[in-house]
């Protein structure tokens, strides 16, 4: 994937270079944000990482600006302020998920990766499955191996959640926002629990765990036979 | 910072008699109290002065005619005497002089009373009488003052005055005396009342910019008059005391962003470097879990530090910014939803009693965060198979979210400081939690104007989070345990 890292502090820029260059991204940096503006309506990228403030044209402006012209790359946006509303503001301009600095690499990693999975398009799919795990949205169903499973509604929107973003890892706060829809900070594993209770109710009996915990970054459902790791 | 000390001096102006403990208002009836005090000695010495001073005078004329009729007595005898009072009362009849002479047996002989007035004899041989009871031809209510004495023959001789124009002087004094004290008493309530309602006006000033400060606007400055009295230089104080907490704060704002800066980014670097290690190399088993703890250690530091931060920032926000209206219902279901599963897997039961369509003013994440440290401490302190209910409902006109458990409660003394950063009730630190929680709790509430109330739930702890009618920020009045 081909990322465009808008960050003014050396710092943060250079280990966030060289980490998703480990993931095998190919990431171009900006210190700037005119000079980000630019790269961004010239160049093609997968994704956007953009800090909010920047010198020359803040970040809010590069999306907003990005938006009018019609380009709608993905746009993560970096903030030190980390207030509730400003989230809110982010999202508002046109950014499509919004990160609290400081974050762990694993968080934003895992936002990267379901922009990039959004960016490919939403189809308006009736049907989600990863191996023998099978959802039907309409008949708001899942069966495994063709035996029903029985779910409450939110282990459906959790599933469902997991499914569209087979074989990514998403962290808790990504479920919390998504599939809770608050965004707030547990003192508990409150997340882990819920997660622990679907898995009970989708790999207990079958050979072949779907439902991974990916330690110090959060769960992916995946197929082990065809992602070995 | 206290959220209860402003409500109690607006309460205060409500109370009935509440104006009776305004000291403004006492210092002006002690000032006026004093007035008339001192008014009072004032006029009872020109009373004295001036009626003491015509009583003198009637008596001085009367003991002058004594000694006339004295005079012709030892002259002339009993005889003399006898055609002088005669004599005298034919020449002016209807005068102010009274005279009797009465035998033994007070007879009247002579005089222009037709009998001897009672009591016969007073004080020092003075009396007073009124004139028409004894005969005297006078139609009206008039007094006299006599001075009786017995002669040497046997014979009683009386002599007085007409005091009816004494009477009316008398009264004349005394009644612009009166009202020259019920002026004064005016004058100086009145004067005691404007005084004071100047002095409260600066104090009323003072007091409502100490509440903007006490919540949260501390950009807010003590008026000044720009004429130096002592009011200018106490707001002067005030405002230098301010602009030094002001700095203080920020000072501390400042340290929290240095720790934030200078702690937190390297500390999710070396989270970052730790979790990248583990990714790549080929890594012995036992690596990767030591790898992976520290991971979790650095996990926690972290989000103590941002608890800490956050906490911080709450409290320096103003408040309704961003604001939306919350429905309380569905974010206490939404909570117990989400806790649900926590909860069985301590064997607990969690029950939520909610009234359709509670709810408040205020930020929606905040709240389910303040609400949410509440469940989990609930679900926490809770032993297996306890009982944690979730509540959402009116209570006398304000919306209101209480969790209540189960669990060993908090003595009475400590509610107040488990709210205090870092404070653990157990000494030893054993519990998993940074100490934040409740911080965090108290943070959101004050910010959403609403008051947390805790209550023993026999057994365990109930908390109340009481919001404010619409903007209104008296959840709980006059109650010494919510938090301050």
């Amino acid at each position: 994937m081909r990322i465009l890292l808008i960050e003014d502090d050396q710092q943060v820029a250079a280990y966030l270079l060289k980490a998703l260059g480990e993931v095998g991204a190919i990431a171009d940096h900006c210190a700037d944000g005119r000079e980000g503006l630019l790269m961004a309506t010239t160049e093609e990228y997968d994704a956007l990482i953009v800090d909010r403030m920047l010198p020359k044209v803040d970040g809010l402006s590069i999306v907003r600006t990005l938006r009018a012209s019609g380009n709608h790359t993905p746009a993560l946006i970096l903030s030190a302020l980390g207030e509730v509303d400003d989230r809110v503001e982010g999202l508002k301009a046109g950014g499509d998920d919004y990160l609290v600095k400081p974050f762990a690499f694993s968080e934003l990693h895992a936002r990267l990766e379901a922009l990039l999975r959004r960016g490919a398009g939403e189809s308006p799919e009736t049907r989600l499955r990863i191996a023998d795990l099978e959802m039907d949205l309409l008949a708001r169903t899942v069966t495994r191996g063709g035996t029903e499973i029985q779910l409450q509604a939110r282990e459906f929107r959790l599933l469902e959640y997991l499914l569209r973003h087979g074989g990514q890892v998403v962290t808790r706060t990504m479920l919390l926002e998504n599939v809770w829809d608050y965004h707030f900070d547990p003192q508990t594993n409150v997340i882990d629990v819920h997660v622990s209770r679907l898995r009970s109710k989708i790999d207990k009996g079958f050979d072949r765990p779907l439902l991974h915990t990916v330690r110090g970054a959060g769960y992916v459902l995946r197929d082990a036979e065809s992602h070995a790791g | 910072m206290s959220c209860g000390m402003p409500n109690r001096m607006r309460d205060r102006a409500k109370q009935p008699f509440g104006i009776l403990r305004n000291s403004i208002f006492r210092l002006a009836l002690l000032y006026m109290a004093l007035s008339i005090g001192s008014v009072v000695v004032l006029l009872g010495f020109i009373y004295w002065a001036t009626a003491g001073y015509a009583d003198r005078q009637i008596d001085a004329t009367i003991e002058a005619e004594i000694k006339g009729l004295e005079e012709q007595y030892r002259r002339r005898g009993l005889v003399g005497l006898r055609n002088v009072i005669a004599e005298r009362v034919s020449r002016d009849p209807g005068g102010a002089s009274v005279y009797l002479l009465a035998d033994e047996d007070l007879e009247p002989l002579v005089g222009n009373l037709s009998r001897w007035p009672e009591p016969a004899v007073g004080d020092a041989g003075w009396i007073s009488f009124r004139l028409r009871d004894w005969g005297h031809d006078k139609s009206e209510e008039h007094q006299a003052r006599a001075r009786t004495f017995a002669l040497r023959s046997g014979l009683n001789l009386l002599v007085g005055r007409d005091v009816r124009d004494l009477e009316e002087t008398r009264a004349r004094i005394l009644n612009a005396l009166a009202w020259g004290l019920a002026i004064t008493a005016a004058l100086a309530l009145g004067a005691g009342l404007a005084m004071g309602s100047r002095v409260m006006q600066r104090i009323d000033a003072i007091n409502q910019t100490s509440r903007d400060i006490i919540e949260g606007d501390l950009s807010r400055r003590v008026p000044t008059d720009g004429n130096g009295d002592d009011f200018d230089e106490l707001a002067d104080n005030l405002n230098r005391m301010l602009e030094r907490i002001e700095q203080l704060m920020e000072a501390v704002r400042q340290v929290s962003d240095n720790i934030a800066h200078d702690l937190r980014t390297p500390l999710t670097r070396l989270r970052t470097r730790l979790e990248l290690a583990r990714s790549g190399a080929s890594l012995s088993e036992e690596s990767r879990e030591a790898i992976d703890r520290a991971v979790e250690d650095a996990d926690e530091l972290l989000s103590t530090f941002n608890a800490l931060l956050r906490i911080a920032r709450i409290e320096s926000k103003h408040r309704l910014v961003g604001f939306v209206q919350v429905d309380l219902t569905q974010l206490v279901q939404d909570l117990a939803e989400l806790y649900e599963p926590l909860a069985a897997d301590k064997e607990q039961q969690l029950v939520v009693q909610v009234r359709e369509g509670v709810s408040a003013e205020g930020d929606r994440d905040l709240l389910f965060q303040a609400a949410a440290n509440l469940v989990d401490n609930a679900i926490k302190y809770s032993p297996p198979g306890g009982r944690i209910e979730l509540s959402a409902k009116i209570h006398a006109g304000q919306p209101e979210i209480s969790v209540a458990d189960s669990g060993p409660g908090i003595p009475r003394e400590m509610r107040e400081k488990v709210f205090q950063r870092f404070f653990r009730l157990d000494d030893s630190r054993s519990t998993p939690g940074s100490g934040l929680g409740l911080s965090l709790v108290r943070a959101v509430a004050e910010l959403h104007g609403a008051g947390i109330r805790m209550e023993a739930n026999e057994p365990g702890l109930r908390v109340d989070l009481r919001f404010g009618r619409s903007g209104e920020s008296t959840p709980f009045p006059s109650d010494s345990a919510r938090a301050p």
